[in-house]
């Protein structure tokens, strides 16, 4: 016996050890419960941060659009209307007015970090006889590429657009049997037409997708589109991408333009996030819950067990305060113990599991993520847990007769 | 240890001492009935009495284990009957060593981990001082090579030992032993009852002994016996 550890840091490890087989069942319990909250914890952040990576480096987080034309009654004076039945117009091709502007006055908020104009329009691709309806989206490539991580999904050529070239997808490159270096005849819905060279063929993962994005230069989309000048979204991305929606809100008041969140247009899946993130936050707290009552179940029987020392320790002197630590101890002690080889074993099971698990192609189902807080959460949580826990069986410790306690 | 401002006074002083259980309800019953008593320093006590005569009550009393109804109890001359428990609990690990039938120790721990425990529990003292104090102790107990073993290993005499050890650590000014012989063999019981006996004459520490036998209780400087709550007190 030492002096380095108070005399109930000493009795805490003491009696654990003499109960070896209970400590021994309910660390393995505390273990099981860390493990499960450890992995779930990582695994579906790991899944989270893949879904949102997938969904954010295809996409913008806020893209701002024309506010929508809308048709006003016809009135023959004041209180006359002449056409009383009023029609939603067609929403024909128009830029954002003074979008430069705008571009400027978002460049300037610390909370945005991309600001891209881009056109984006209906065409044509005509290869001979062939042809396939595109969509035609023109970039500036510096500031795109930023936001949209169309380098990565390059799979042939170069991510490469001047004036008169051309990616586009595997899928309308097989449809229309062209390869790099062809030339595609784009025709705009305003009957403008080029002739552009391939530059680079890219792979979304997604079919559609590839059949129908096209990227070209910017200028070369607005002369296309008939817009000389005008750009039709100014897409951009911001720190934090869960406050996207009130940024956008905020974008809506400064500068008069319609601004639409990633959260907003992918409302389903943000929905589905969320419901994720609750029922992981349920299932740590019932499993918390549960290594919380086998604790404290331990406890009660150990005092009881114990009731004969308590009362010798009180009759040598031991104050309540002693005995209630005594057993809070306790508590913490076999929370923490629990929590680190249920964060190694939940770590080793996600080690084994992202290893096991892979896509058909070989890569990775998800990815890993094992944040050094989330075992530093787990432990003081365990830990807390057990302390807490325990707070009933010390009580009932501390208040015991001496007496009745003595004659066990 | 024993506050030494008070050797002049009695260790133990009971005025006009009454328990009673279940006050207030119809089963109410007074076990001890006025009890008047000292107990001078180096005195070794023998008290006796049939079975729910009241000896434990009162032991546990005048070890502040329990509270008396009414009445007055000193020890080494302070007044008890106003202290807290926080009070209560310093003055009865200063002043205060214990030895039961079953002896009690605590089963986690060596024996000389036991014979450190209440030094450790005032935590006034260095390691190597508690230590040293164990050992020398179990020496006097005659259990020296046995101060690293379990007490579960030990037999019933041995632990006996170290619980008479282990009630001398904070050098108090009272023992109170409730029938540490019971248990025991004769010859354990004569080797424990000598130790007693020689920790009292070379000490001065006040021993209040509860038996049932004739013979240890010859041995003490007087019997005091309790019948209905009440004592009749001799000198053999």
């Amino acid at each position: 016996m030492n002096n380095w550890a108070p005399f109930e840091w000493i009795t805490a490890l003491r009696f654990l050890r003499e109960g070896r087989m209970q400590t021994l069942f309910i660390i393995t319990g505390v273990s099981i419960g860390v493990a499960v909250i450890v992995f779930m914890s990582a695994l579906l952040a790991g899944l989270q941060a893949n879904f949102i990576k997938r969904v954010l480096t295809s996409s913008a987080h806020i893209q701002l659009v024309p506010a929508d034309e809308v048709a006003r009654p016809l009135r023959g004076g004041p209180g006359m209307t002449v056409g009383a039945i009023v029609q939603r117009p067609a929403q024909r091709l128009r830029s954002i007015d003074q979008w430069q502007k705008v571009r400027s006055l978002l460049l300037s908020w610390p909370t945005i970090t991309n600001v891209s104009p881009t056109v984006s329009a209906a065409a044509l691709a005509v290869r001979g006889s062939a042809s396939r309806s595109i969509t035609m989206t023109g970039i500036d490539p510096e500031v795109y590429f930023r936001i949209v991580k169309l380098p990565d999904y390059i799979i042939a050529g170069q991510p490469r657009v001047t004036s008169d070239d051309i990616i586009v997808g595997l899928d309308l490159a097989r449809d229309l049997g062209v390869t790099l270096g062809d030339k595609l005849t784009v025709t705009s819905a305003n009957g403008g037409s080029r002739l552009l060279t391939i530059s680079g063929i890219f792979d979304l993962g997604n079919k559609g997708a590839n059949m129908r994005s096209t990227y070209v230069a910017l200028r070369t989309a607005q002369a296309l589109s008939n817009l000389p000048g005008g750009v039709t979204s100014i897409d951009l991305t911001v720190e934090d991408v869960y406050a996207a929606e009130t940024i956008a809100k905020a974008v809506n008041v400064a500068t008069g333009v319609q601004a639409d969140s990633w959260i907003k247009t992918n409302a389903q899946f943000f929905t589905a996030v969320n419901a994720q993130q609750t029922s992981n936050t349920m299932i740590r707290l019932f499993v918390g819950l549960s290594v919380a009552f086998g604790i404290a179940s331990v406890l009660v029987v150990s005092v009881i067990q114990r009731s004969s020392d308590i009362g010798i320790l009180r009759a040598m002197g031991t104050s309540q305060g002693q005995i209630l630590r005594i057993f809070l101890l306790q508590g913490g002690l076999l929370g923490f113990a629990g929590s680190l080889i249920g964060s190694a074993t939940g770590a080793g099971a996600l080690l084994y599991w992202h290893s096991a698990m892979r896509q058909a192609d070989g890569s990775e189902l998800f990815p890993l993520v094992l944040e050094p807080q989330l075992f530093v959460y787990a432990m003081v949580l365990a830990a807390l847990t057990g302390v807490a826990a325990a707070a009933v069986p010390a009580l009932r410790a501390a208040k015991l007769d001496p007496v009745v306690a003595i004659r066990g | 240890m024993a506050d030494p401002s008070s050797t002049t006074a009695p260790v133990v002083r009971l005025v006009g001492i009454r328990k009673a259980y279940n006050i207030g309800t119809p089963v109410e019953v007074e076990v001890l009935h006025g009890i008047n008593l000292d107990l001078q320093r180096g005195e070794f006590v023998a008290l006796t009495g049939p079975s729910g005569s009241g000896k434990s009550t009162l032991l546990n009393i005048i070890g502040l284990l329990d509270r008396p109804t009414s009445g007055q109890l000193f020890i080494t001359g302070r007044e008890t009957s106003q202290l807290n428990d926080t009070e209560l609990t310093k003055l009865r690990g200063h002043s205060i060593g214990f030895v039961f039938q079953a002896h009690r120790l605590i089963t986690a721990f060596t024996a000389l981990e036991n014979v450190m425990m209440p030094l450790l529990v005032d935590n006034k003292f260095p390691n190597a001082a508690m230590r040293a104090r164990a050992a020398d102790l179990l020496e006097q107990v005659e259990l020296t090579r046995w101060k690293d073993s379990l007490v579960s290993n030990m037999s019933g005499g041995q632990q006996q030992r170290v619980a008479i050890a282990r009630s001398l650590a904070m050098n108090p000014s009272l023992i109170l032993a409730d029938e540490p012989t019971g248990n025991l063999d004769s010859k354990s019981a004569d080797t424990v009852i000598e130790m007693m006996q020689r920790v009292n004459q070379t000490n001065g520490t006040t021993f209040l002994l509860v038996t049932h036998s004739k013979d240890i209780a010859g041995r003490c400087d007087r019997t005091i016996n309790v019948v209905d709550g009440q004592l009749t007190t001799g000198r053999i």
